[in-house]
Formats: structure tokens, sequence, C-alpha cells
């Protein structure tokens, strides 16, 4: 999958490297800001430091 | 980029399924450790702000007049679940810190969380409040650091309740409803004193335990 993405970046060495980093970048904002605040709820470690029968 | 060998049939397909699910497990792994990442620190840096930011709310609502502050919440009645009606200070913790209505995720992650159902500040039975140990801004973190004597000061529309604590931190179940009934640990027992109970979870890195405190008021003091 990796190779796949990295074979059909546009550009020389340098703008493949730019293009990966700012893709990363919005993939890690997009969880970050919508994913894990989402799926945070239902994770087992997550503790709530409140009593629940 | 270099090429790899093509290699026919069988061995090649195998050789190709092993990569997908190297990747497959690579990619779980970084995601697991985001998460990791998120909940340690985002989840910080975004509850520290909503924090002080609900805190600086009720207290200009606060400050102003007497016509504002008699159009504020006045708290003898549980508010809205999520939304602040009390500033909680714990000097020992070196913590100021918004109370609101409720004690889901949604609302802890604001804050400390009033159990719906328990008393209002200064009022008979007991008020009992809920924050995070870690995460959300780390709210309760340094909850065994509380001593029998310290002062927790709860701060109103209306008036400031100092509670001083009376039971040390312990631990005990999640379940442990007892704890934050009208007399702690005397389930069904009718309420003369006005206390406060405290919780949070044992140990910092997991929730399999909650640490409790307890304390009784010692002063109210009229907001002038």
């Amino acid at each position: 999958m990796y190779a796949w993405i990295w074979r059909h970046l546009p550009g020389a060495l340098w703008v493949r490297i730019l293009w990966a980093l700012i893709i990363s970048g919005v993939l890690v904002f997009a969880l970050f800001q919508y994913v894990f605040p989402w799926i945070e709820p239902y994770v087992p470690f997550s503790g709530n430091g409140s009593l629940s029968q | 980029m270099g090429q790899r060998p093509r290699v026919e049939g069988h061995v090649g397909k195998v050789r190709a399924a092993a990569g997908a699910l190297g990747e497959l497990f690579l990619t779980l792994g970084v995601l697991i450790l985001l998460f990791v990442a998120y909940q340690l620190f985002y989840t910080s840096v975004v509850s520290v702000r909503t924090m002080s930011h609900e805190t600086a709310q009720l207290e200009r609502a606060w400050s102003g007049g007497a016509r504002e502050r008699a159009a504020v919440l006045v708290p003898e009645r549980p508010p809205s679940p999520g939304t602040g009606f009390a500033v909680i200070h714990i000097p020992r913790l070196d913590k100021t810190l918004p109370v609101l209505e409720g004690t889901d995720l949604t609302t802890l992650a604001k804050g400390v969380g009033h159990y719906k159902g328990t008393a209002m500040p200064g009022a008979i039975g007991d008020f009992a409040v809920a924050g995070h140990r870690k995460t959300h801004g780390d709210p309760f973190l340094q909850f065994p650091k509380l001593r029998i004597g310290d002062p927790v000061v709860i701060e109103t529309a209306t008036a400031w309740y100092t509670y001083v604590i009376d039971v040390a931190p312990y631990i005990t179940s999640p379940g442990d409803m007892a704890a934050i009934a009208p007399v702690p640990n005397r389930p069904g027992v009718a309420p003369t004193e006005r206390l406060i109970t405290l919780t949070t979870c044992n140990p910092w890195w997991a929730h399999y335990q909650r640490m409790i405190a307890h304390g009784h008021l010692v002063d109210e003091r009229p907001r002038t």
C-alpha cells in the first residue's frame, strides 16, 4: 500500500517527501480532531473518574 | 527505487500477502501510538483551554452587580446537564476548576462533574463530584496528596462554601455507589450533615478502581 502511494506521488524526490508530510499532517489532524474523540468513549482504558453501576 | 525480483506463482502471492499484512500491523501500531499520544497530551491541551474559559465565564457572570447575579443560575436547584454552576478550589492540589452538572465523558472533558441527584453545594446531604485522574487536563492527578484537614472551597453565584477533608483518599471499586450516598457509605440513611465527596480513577493509568475522599462543611460566606 505505501509503496503504491509513494509511486503515485508527483514530482522529484523532495516534492514527494513534501507531499508525504502534508498528507500525514492532514491525516493526523483528522485523527486528533474527529476520529479519536469519536472512539474515545468506547476505548476501555480511558478512565473517567466517576462511579457507575 | 529498488526493483523487487519478480517471483512467479504461489511464492509471489504469499510474499505479497505477507507484505500487506505487515503493512497493516505497522499501520495499526502507529494508530495505537497516535491514540495514546492523543489521550495523554492532546486531550489535556484542549481541556485546559476549555476549563479556564469556563471558569473565567462563570467568574465574570458572578462578579457583576446584584441584578446580574440574580439573573444567573442560583444553585439551589441543579442546573441542566453540562452546565457550569460552580468553581472548585483545591489548594492542596493547586487546582481551580469549573464544576458542571453530570458526570458523562463530554462533561468531564470540560471540568469537574457533579453527580446527578446528589446535594448541591452547601446543602444537607453529599455534594459529590468526579474528576479525571489522567487525560483531559489531569484535574485530579495528584488526588492521593489530599489529607485530613485540607480545605476544598466551592464558589457559586451566591456564596463561598468551605469544606474540609475528613476522610483521606481511599481505594474502592468503580461500582461503589454507596460512597456518594447522602450519608457516604450508609445508603438509605437520611442525611443531617452538609458533606462533600470527591472521586477519581485509580491507578492513574487505568480505571479498574476509584479513589474517594470525603469532607464536611465548615464555613459558608455569602457573596457581597
